[in-house]
């Protein structure tokens, strides 16, 4: 597979300059896309699209930019936005039935402040159902393969939008992150995965599974892709009231920033003896590149972390529990036929929710619900605050990044993972960050069998400058090894 | 003050009351968007992506409801918290467009208030304890009769903001309801947070009611009371179930917790049969929404800021203007009244003359239109001046009353009207006796009879002189007259 | 703890998920198998812990008490399953009693 040779940045700067038209762009990213089949018959990673209104905002910009309006960081940039994100074209199924052809009547923030940049929204990409899965095979309209190797699934649950930067039909693409569905499909597709700290993106307009833990993400083909799509989304929004005031920092700016003194921690429990020798042989080579870079590594302790899946998979599908309440036919999506609304309300839900959804709003309602509050909600949101602890303490005691691996292995083959619980367990790596709300980056650091390894940076709050800075030196150094 | 409650009718039982009152807070836009909260417009125009709960929508709190909701709450005796938490109440009804509602449990705005509704027998005050003021989002309207086979949703109402205002269950009789419902209603009334309206749904009350033996410690179960339209119903609804309870704990019977309907043309209490197994709200902090943080500072402006309460005015008016219970009762019983009446008092100088005015006149066209006082078409000022020209003679009281009336009819000044309907004042001397004269002069039989003793007659020649002036005549002079004619 | 097929049926009702009676054991057995993971939490020790801070110590932002309303890009009939003379239609409730009810 060719990727295309430019990246968003040199795209971006040569539709400033006139010498590559948007149009044709945005035409390539198709031609890209039916290339590798990215519709239902193959890798099933685009659901909607619409060819016609990105030709359109194509020749708009170019029309803006010849009457002398200054062109933005993506300008002409096509991207993908996962489902679950709102757009005023092509719809916004969050990969159910339940939402099947509805198209939102508001814009997301990043999708708004995304086309301010100049970038053109040309599809809407697959994703686990309600972002709840870590393999993009919960989806109502069907998995998503991974470009790499479409025997195995791309991740999830922003499997989409991962599989269509590695497929080359974008740089740049927007998926959600709560328990690492940005990171972990990042690192099974060989692209870069940003997930932002808590409250550095909006949330007006990302459906909501888990309020407390979702954070819009970014893909990119490079960490350089990836800083600029963040760069164009993050901010304060006043629609989003845990949105943070925090300052937006440079990310490309700290691309050749040194390493010299940083402090990297290497937590043990991360690195547990059961992890697959190979993965763990990938990041101490990352690490040993690291300490060529200037950095000192340290071995840490974050104690809380096994306690992670558990606690996760209780707050999260008991905010999901309640956010996913209001989708219940009257205002909009599907509406079961009946005569009564108490069979109206079931007969739409029970058809318009897969089996997982299903699960986790059982199980989130339990973990609610009267006798069991305390025992199970309450003692999460506690033990959460201990995870969230473990960070804080070891960057008090000076370390900057940590290094982990993404996820346990690489990409498994598309249906072969029966038990809800194993499922889970792909994101023994990632929830903690989630939990914390620090933000993460996932990155290419090698291969297994073919299969790409992605490498884990852990930063403190709003410090994805030195996130990026550390990321760009790495892709830097691994080179061509991150993809062998 | 109202006097010592009376007691009530049970002898063995004695009902145990909390009300809770919801009150809708008189902001330009909803509490978590800026939809505009306005009555009556067409159903579903004040809607939007947030009060329509479509999917990827946030809250985000308006200041002043958070501002108005303090008010009540210190008005109220409550102590507000720096901070207090948002929760999802969560349940599933169609004009509750997310499924939960966004409302206050563990960590209200407010908590330990009170009213002191009265006093008890031996003196001491009576105080109804409010154990939280909280604040809320209202859901939006069912309707239920207009289309057959459907029910027709209007969420305009979606997101407004309320505040609920939670009583200890220290009320006895559905007199004592009463009186902590009237005085509620007055003290925000006073602090001007809401319409207060009831038939526009801005104030709503549920009670709980259970009863036990006089003098026993333990609550009984207590059911719950709803869809009461008015104070008088909320009273006569208590009534009723305390009378259906006590005839279950009498016949050995055991009462049941349950929701119950008001039926104000039956005056009986029906269960509400909805409730399949008991509501579990699955109550937790909303995650899209951090804490509300106040700081003490902020709340003592609020405090510093707040009108004179209805206790404070009526000390006052009984210092200032020396105006007896009565009429202080009556003057106060609405702020912007009892703003009236001292507009009116300080211009003229003379409270008591303003007070009977005020008492009489104005609140007789008000009673008829139904109007609020703030849309009355006279002007403080000007029934300031009307009086003032009665006392200085310029009128006749009599003359005055008419120059009044046109006054609410026209909005116009009283001199321009005493002068276009020639209401002056007749002094005139001339004048008053040739219409005194051409009185007597139908009455002689009648003035014989006066002459005889029938002292009496006088306010006949009196009246009969008024009406012959147009009510114009001074009533003074006019006595005088036919006492100087019954000597001379 | 272990969740009873009567519990699944509480909460399915709770959540009007409308469940096939015969999905309750299975779904029931599921639940146990993910909840039995969970127990690990109930040992750990959380006295010490302090609540749960949101974003920021300003606490939740305040919004002036005006402005326009956020607009629709579609009207409400483009999405809504069923309106009429401006209302949203639902099935008539079940038990009349339910109407006068207005909310629970």
């Amino acid at each position: 597979m060719t990727p295309p040779a430019l990246s968003a940045a040199e795209l971006a700067r040569q539709h400033a300059a006139g010498t590559l038209a948007p149009r044709e762009t945005v035409e390539r990213a198709f031609a890209r896309a039916a290339e590798v089949v990215a519709g239902p018959a193959g890798l099933n990673a685009i659901l909607w699209d619409d060819h016609e209104a990105a030709l359109g905002a194509a020749g708009e910009l170019a029309a803006l930019q010849h009457a002398g309006s200054r062109p933005g960081p993506l300008a002409g940039v096509p991207v993908v936005v996962k489902d679950n994100i709102a757009t005023l074209t092509m719809p916004t199924t969050c990969g159910s039935r339940i939402l099947e052809g509805y198209v939102s009547a508001f814009e997301a923030t990043v999708v708004t402040r995304l086309r301010a940049a100049g970038a053109i929204v040309i599809g809407k990409t697959n994703m686990d159902e309600f972002a709840m899965g870590s393999s993009t095979e919960n989806s109502a309209y069907g998995p998503t393969r991974n470009p790499i190797d479409p025997t195995r699934v791309p991740g999830g649950s922003s499997g989409g939008s991962a599989a269509c930067v590695a497929a080359g039909i974008v740089r740049v693409a927007l998926g959600s992150e709560t328990g690492g569905s940005v990171r972990q499909p990042a690192a099974f597709c060989g692209v870069v995965g940003v997930k932002p700290t808590y409250g550095r993106v909006s949330r007006y307009g990302l459906v909501a599974f888990a309020s407390s833990l979702d954070q819009v993400g970014v893909f990119g083909r490079t960490v350089e892709d990836a800083a600029i799509g963040l760069g164009a989304i993050a901010g304060r929004d006043r629609y989003d009231s845990t949105s943070a005031d925090a300052p937006v920092e440079d990310y490309v700016g700290v691309a050749n920033g040194s390493l010299d003194g940083l402090v990297i921690g290497r937590p043990r429990e991360y690195f547990p003896d059961s992890l697959d020798a190979r993965v763990r042989d990938r990041c101490d080579a990352t690490i040993d590149a690291l300490r060529q870079l200037g950095a000192t590594v340290r071995n840490v302790s974050l104690p809380h972390t096994e306690l992670a899946i558990p606690t996760y998979y209780i707050i999260a599908p008991a905010e999901a529990s309640s956010n996913l309440a209001r989708f219940d036919g009257v205002r909009y999506g599907m509406r079961a036929k009946a005569a009564a609304l108490r069979d109206m309300y079931e007969g739409t839900r029970s058809h318009g929710f897969g089996p997982e959804v299903t699960r986790r709003i059982l199980l989130g309602t339990y973990v609610l619900s009267a006798g069991y509050y305390d025992a199970y909600y309450k003692k999460a949101q506690e033990v959460r605050a201990l995870i969230a602890d473990d960070f804080r303490r070891v960057f008090d005691g000076g370390v900057q990044v940590l290094l982990t691996p993404t996820a346990p292995t690489p990409a498994f083959p598309l249906g072969t993972k029966s038990d809800p619980y194993e499922m889970y367990l792909s994101d023994i790596f990632t929830a903690t960050a989630n939990l914390a709300g620090v933000p993460a980056l996932s990155l290419p650091i090698g291969r297994v069998d073919g299969l790409p390894v992605g490498g884990q940076l852990i930063g403190r709050h709003f410090d994805e400058a030195t996130l990026f800075r550390v990321a760009f030196a790495l892709e830097r150094a691994l080179g061509g090894s991150a993809h062998q | 003050m109202s006097a010592t409650v009376a007691a009530p009718a049970s002898a063995k039982y004695e009902m145990v009351v909390g009300l809770e009152v919801h009150v809708q807070l008189r902001t330009r836009t909803k509490l978590f968007c800026n939809c505009s909260t306005q009555f009556g417009d067409p159903p579903n125009r004040n809607t939007c992506p947030v009060c329509l709960a479509l999917p990827g929508s946030l809250p985000v709190v308006n200041e002043s409801a958070v501002e108005l909701a303090t008010r009540a709450a210190l008005a109220l005796g409550a102590e507000v918290h720096e901070e207090s938490i948002f929760a999802r109440k969560n349940y599933f009804y169609p004009d509750l467009p997310k499924g939960y509602q966004i409302s206050q449990f563990d960590k209200p705005l407010a908590t330990d208030g009170g009213l002191v509704i009265g006093e008890r027998p031996d003196g001491a005050p009576l105080r109804i304890g409010i154990t939280r003021v909280h604040m809320e989002e209202d859901a939006g309207k069912s309707i239920h009769d207009r289309f057959s086979g459907a029910s027709a949703i209007d969420l305009n109402r979606a997101g407004v903001p309320l505040i609920e205002i939670v009583s200890e269950p220290d009320i006895r009789s559905s007199a004592e309801a009463g009186s902590y419902l009237r005085l509620l209603k007055q003290v925000l009334e006073y602090v001007d947070v809401s319409d207060l309206n009831m038939e526009e749904g801005s104030l709503r009350v549920d009670a709980n009611i259970s009863i036990r033996e006089r003098g026993a410690a333990k609550l009984g179960t207590k059911t719950e009371v709803k869809n009461m339209n008015s104070f008088s119903g909320v009273e006569r609804a208590l009534e009723a179930e305390f009378a259906r309870q006590v005839a279950i704990v009498d016949g050995r019977g055991t009462v049941e917790q349950e929701t119950l309907l008001w039926d104000a043309d039956r005056g009986t209490v029906r269960p509400a049969r909805s409730k399949e197994g008991s509501h579990d709200y699955r109550y937790f902090p909303d995650p899209d929404l951090p804490p509300l943080r106040l700081t003490n500072e902020w709340i003592a402006r609020i405090r510093d800021r707040l009108p004179e309460l209805p206790d404070a005015r009526r000390r006052r008016f009984a210092e200032e203007y020396h105006l007896g219970a009565y009429d202080i009762d009556v003057l106060t019983a609405s702020p912007r009244v009892a703003d009236y009446f001292e507009s009116v008092a300080r211009a003229h100088g003379d409270a008591k003359t303003a007070a009977n005015w005020v008492m009489g006149e104005v609140l007789a066209v008000l009673k008829n239109t139904g109007a609020p006082i703030q849309q009355f078409q006279v002007r403080p000022a000007d029934l300031a001046t009307l009086l003032d020209m009665v006392r200085a003679g310029a009128v006749s009281n009599t003359a005055a009353k008419r120059i009044f009336a046109l006054m609410v009819q026209t909005g116009d000044r009283p001199e321009q009207i005493a002068e276009r309907e020639g209401l002056a004042q007749v002094g005139d001397e001339t004048q008053l006796a040739s219409w005194v004269d051409e009185v007597l002069s139908t009455q002689a039989a009648e003035w014989q009879r006066y002459l005889a003793g029938e002292k009496k007659l006088l306010g006949v020649f009196v009246g009969a002189v008024m009406k012959k002036s147009g009510g114009r005549a001074d009533p003074r002079k006019v006595n005088q007259l036919l006492a100087a004619r019954a000597s001379g | 703890m272990s969740v009873t097929d009567a519990e699944v049926r509480h909460v399915a009702a709770l959540a009007r998920l409308g469940l096939d009676a015969e999905r309750i054991p299975t779904i029931a057995a599921e639940l146990n198998g993910i909840l039995a993971h969970m127990d690990v939490l109930s040992k750990v020790d959380t006295s010490q812990v302090g609540a749960v801070t949101g974003v920021g110590a300003a606490g939740t932002p305040l919004r002036v008490d005006g402005g326009n309303q956020i607009p629709l890009a579609r009207p409400r009939e483009a999405f809504a399953p069923a309106m009429r003379d401006g209302f949203l239609l639902v099935p008539r409730l079940a038990t009349h009693e339910d109407l006068d009810a207005e909310s629970p």
